[in-house]
């Protein structure tokens, strides 16, 4: 699945798409504390997180995630949301909480 | 043999709205150049966790950053505090970050851990109330 399909699965809501929509989602990845989703935040993933701010964008580019997943209804600051669409990073949310958001994400990439 | 090229900026303290710019902009220099992508994201962890260091703890700082034809060489200066022992704050796990600082994510107390382990060379010199350098070396190969 596309970070695009995601996007238009309608299951989430859509905060930028971001210009990377036909890039392939290859895994999920779960964390909120950025040092150690820098150093294991895997490549192409969706990361599902509850920080919404410019620092979750910064961390997303740099480790070459797919895009972030905010949960449990976290919104991007203004300042994450300036960067996120100044770097073409794809952003949705969500209401439900991290574990139901990355499992419904990898039955739909599986 | 080419020449090396040498990149320097001013880190501003406590301004979370720029950090991470020096690392984001080295990553797209380095893509530019064809550098390999697991060297890119060498640097890239070093770099940014260092960067956000001296944004927190130290108030800012500059980073020079050399890329010859066999490292990156990555040099971090702050006019900070100081790390009173260096041992300690290397230990996983040990932060000093405060709330405000922690609700943005950080303060899990990797950041120096992960910049010894994604660098080839890793040095820390630091003298309370004078400051901290930080010099980090990524092979190319
Ligand atoms: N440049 C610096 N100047 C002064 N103190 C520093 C500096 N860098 C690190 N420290 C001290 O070392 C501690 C450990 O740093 P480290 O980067 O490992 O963790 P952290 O920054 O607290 O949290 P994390 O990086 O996981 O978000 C810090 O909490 C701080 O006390
Ligand atoms: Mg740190």
């Amino acid at each position: 699945m596309t970070v695009g399909e995601l996007c238009d699965s309608g299951k989430f809501k859509v905060i930028n798409r971001g210009d990377d929509t036909d890039r392939q989602i290859g895994a999920v990845f779960c964390c909120d504390l950025l040092s150690i989703a820098m150093s294991r935040g895997i490549e192409d993933a969706a990361w599902v997180t509850v920080m919404g701010n410019i620092n979750t964008v910064a961390v997303m580019a740099l480790t070459d995630m797919a895009l972030i997943v905010l949960a449990e209804g976290v919104q991007m600051d203004a300042p994450g949301l300036a960067k996120a669409q100044e770097e073409g990073s794809c952003v949705l949310a969500s209401e439900k909480p991290i574990f139901d958001i990355a499992l419904e994400i990898h039955e739909l990439i599986s | 043999m080419s020449d090396s090229i040498e990149l320097v900026y001013e880190v501003s303290g406590d301004d979370f709205t720029r950090a991470g710019e020096a690392s984001s902009d080295v990553k797209k220099k380095l893509k530019l150049m064809g550098v390999h992508h697991d060297i890119i994201r060498k640097v890239s962890i070093a770099m940014y966790e260092g960067e956000i260091n001296m944004v927190i703890h130290a108030n800012g700082g500059t980073i020079t950053v050399v890329v010859s034809d066999t490292d990156v060489t990555m040099v971090l200066a702050d006019t900070g505090p100081g790390i009173p022992d260096i041992e300690k704050a290397m230990t996983a796990g040990y932060s000093t970050a405060p709330e405000n600082v922690r609700n943005l994510g950080f303060g899990a107390g990797m950041g120096l851990p992960n910049m010894k382990k994604y660098s080839d060379e890793f040095n820390i010199e630091s003298t309370v109330g004078v400051g901290t350098t930080v010099t980090m070396k990524v092979y190319l190969q």
